[in-house]
């Protein structure tokens, strides 16, 4: 449905986006993940025909963004940043506009607007001018904009950027189960909205693509080890740490903590070893207490630091090479 | 063309939905009031004069009343005119709602063009409110509605062109205050421009003093329609418009 390749988008001063590609299928939710000014935004805005880019190709649909604008327009709804929205306008009106300007008809206007209303919770706002509204809901009318000529692709800008949680979880719900009908690309700098709404991860930094994969190919991809967290008391940590070291396929033992008298250790396995059963056997045979065994799974959340290298610079070149 | 009319009609209705639009016409039904009843007044008196002393000269409408009014509201157009353009494009990108605009399946031209054209219908019903005072010359007289008619014209086509222009400069800024204030030094520039080339025989004075959009509308105030001044204001027009269009598209490779 989308095809970016080799996407360049240079300024005078600055290079925002540097040589990006990837694909998104049809009926594919796909977030776009980095800190801020990395290049999202720039992203967005070439596949919506907003930017021209300064190299490559992106297709929407088919049809090239520089070649044939008008038909990826057609195809695209669009959420910026901050919703395009006329303050001076009632909602109603506003949609009225909106859909006129994607060229609908009058009849099958109307019917999607109480469609599009009713799906976004907007409906009780319909008479209220923009101007007038709360935060949460310019987000939504601004959302109800971009899915109002049902489009093939949804491109949104941050959806829940400013919304409360309670927010935040409606709107996430609304464009899970816009996904199937649509091909739908958020950018977010918010990991757990990834994880929990889209299929496909595509994380860029400073302009560049780090990663593209879906989130559990990321996450066992980076976690490389089976590592296990332990809380142990009844010995000395060293004790402990010696005898879990010992067990058959362990690599490395770590205390982290002690606390009232009971360690917390990390203990790492080689991958597809299920170390679990062996250590609490190690422990309970031992006569210690055992308190908590679990493991620890990479989150997205480190996954992105060590891609991004945000919070260790030298950690990134590593993430680049797994 | 559809297109052009469904931006039209939204920029119509933010007009007359805000105060801007009332403000402008209050404004000038009330200058433009005043310049008629100040010709209106020398009229009156200079006929009376003319009877007492025993000159029974006839007197033309038109020429006495219709005809400075029309001057003088072609001058206040001057100042009309930025407050009608200066928000067109500078306030949809200072909003952000331009992406929406150019991300909608619409070609940049249709929306200079449906803007412009709204700018063009709002200035024209603030002239409207001047059809009023001369209303009361038909209630009251006998004046030829032809070059009066074509005063209008004239007032139209200036205030395309300056409007163009003006629309011009809206899509080169984001702040409202320097569009207009752009606008209205163009505007005066333009304007003034054949003050000094009044005594002037030499040949570049002669071209200053066509670039004069006042200049232009004499002819049409006359009630006469010059196909020189008509080229003029509809190249103007075209002009702006061209401008525009690539200022909006110089957008996507600045922004």
């Amino acid at each position: 449905m989308i095809r970016v390749e080799g996407l360049t988008k240079r300024y005078p001063r600055t290079v925002a986006v540097d040589d990006i590609s990837f694909t998104v299928n049809k009926g594919e939710i796909v977030g776009f993940l980095g800190p801020n000014g990395a290049g999202k935004t720039t992203t967005m805005r070439v596949l919506t025909c907003f930017l021209p880019p300064s190299q490559g190709t992106a297709e929407v649909a088919g049809f090239d963004v520089v070649k044939q604008p008008m038909e990826v327009k057609k195809r695209i709804g669009y959420l910026p940043e901050t919703p395009p929205l006329y303050p001076e306008m009632e909602v109603r009106e506003y949609l009225q506009f909106v859909g006129r300007l994607k060229g609908m008809t009058r009849g099958a206007l109307e019917s999607r607007i109480g469609e599009v209303s009713k799906r976004c919770h907007i409906d009780d706002v319909m008479t209220r001018l923009i101007s007038k509204l709360s935060k949460g809901y310019r987000q939504r009318v601004g959302l109800a904009q971009a899915i109002l000529h049902n489009p093939d692709v949804l491109i949104l800008d941050e959806p829940t950027s400013g919304l409360d949680p309670k927010q935040i979880l409606e709107t996430r719900d609304l464009i899970k189960e816009l996904a199937g009908e649509h091909t739908i690309i958020l950018s977010t700098h918010i990991l757990p909205e990834v994880e929990q709404t889209c299929q496909k991860v595509v994380i860029i930094n400073r302009g560049r693509l780090v990663a593209t994969d879906t989130v559990e190919n990321l996450t066992s991809r980076l976690r490389g080890s089976d590592a296990v967290g332990v809380e142990v008391s009844g010995a000395q940590p060293a004790e402990i740490e010696s005898a879990l070291g010992a067990l058959d396929g362990v690599t490395a033992v770590k205390t982290t903590a002690t606390k009232d008298g009971r360690a917390r250790l990390e203990v790492e396995g080689q991958p597809g070893c299920h170390i679990r059963p062996d250590i609490a056997r190690a422990v309970v045979q031992a006569g210690w207490q055992l308190h908590e065994l679990h493991s620890l799974s990479v989150s997205l959340e480190e996954i992105f630091l060590q891609l991004t290298g945000a919070a260790q610079p030298d950690e990134a070149a590593k993430g680049d090479a797994q | 063309m559809s297109n052009i009319w469904v931006i039209c009609r939204k920029e119509l209705s933010s007009y007359f939905s805000s105060p801007i639009a009332y403000g402008l016409m209050a404004f000038f039904a009330f200058v433009s009031g005043y310049f008629f009843y100040a010709a209106t007044a020398i009229f009156v008196t200079r006929g009376m004069e003319m009877q007492m002393m025993g000159r029974g000269m006839p007197m033309d409408v038109n020429e006495w009343v219709v005809r400075p009014v029309l001057m003088n509201v072609s001058v206040i157009g001057l100042f009309l005119i930025p407050m009608i353009t200066m928000r067109l494009f500078a306030e949809e990108k200072r909003t952000g709602t331009i992406e929406l605009l150019i991300t909608s399946p619409v070609r940049d031209w249709e929306i200079i063009l449906g803007k412009w054209l709204a700018a063009l219908l709002m200035y024209a019903a603030i002239l409207g409110v001047s059809l009023l005072n001369m209303f009361v010359l038909f209630a009251y007289g006998r004046p030829d509605w032809k070059p009066m008619l074509v005063g209008y014209l004239g007032l139209l086509l200036q205030g395309g062109a300056l409007l163009a222009l003006g629309t011009f400069l809206s899509t080169t800024t984001r702040n409202q205050i320097v569009a207009g204030v752009g606008t209205f030094a163009v505007c005066l520039m333009l304007w003034v421009l054949d003050w000094i080339t009044a005594f002037n025989t030499e040949s570049w004075a002669s071209v200053i003093s066509y670039l004069s959009v006042v200049t232009h509308f004499e002819p049409f105030s006359k009630g006469v329609i010059d196909t020189k001044d008509l080229v003029f204001y509809l190249s103007v027009i075209f002009f702006g418009l061209f401008l525009s269009a690539r200022s909006l598209e110089s957008l996507r490779w600045r922004s």
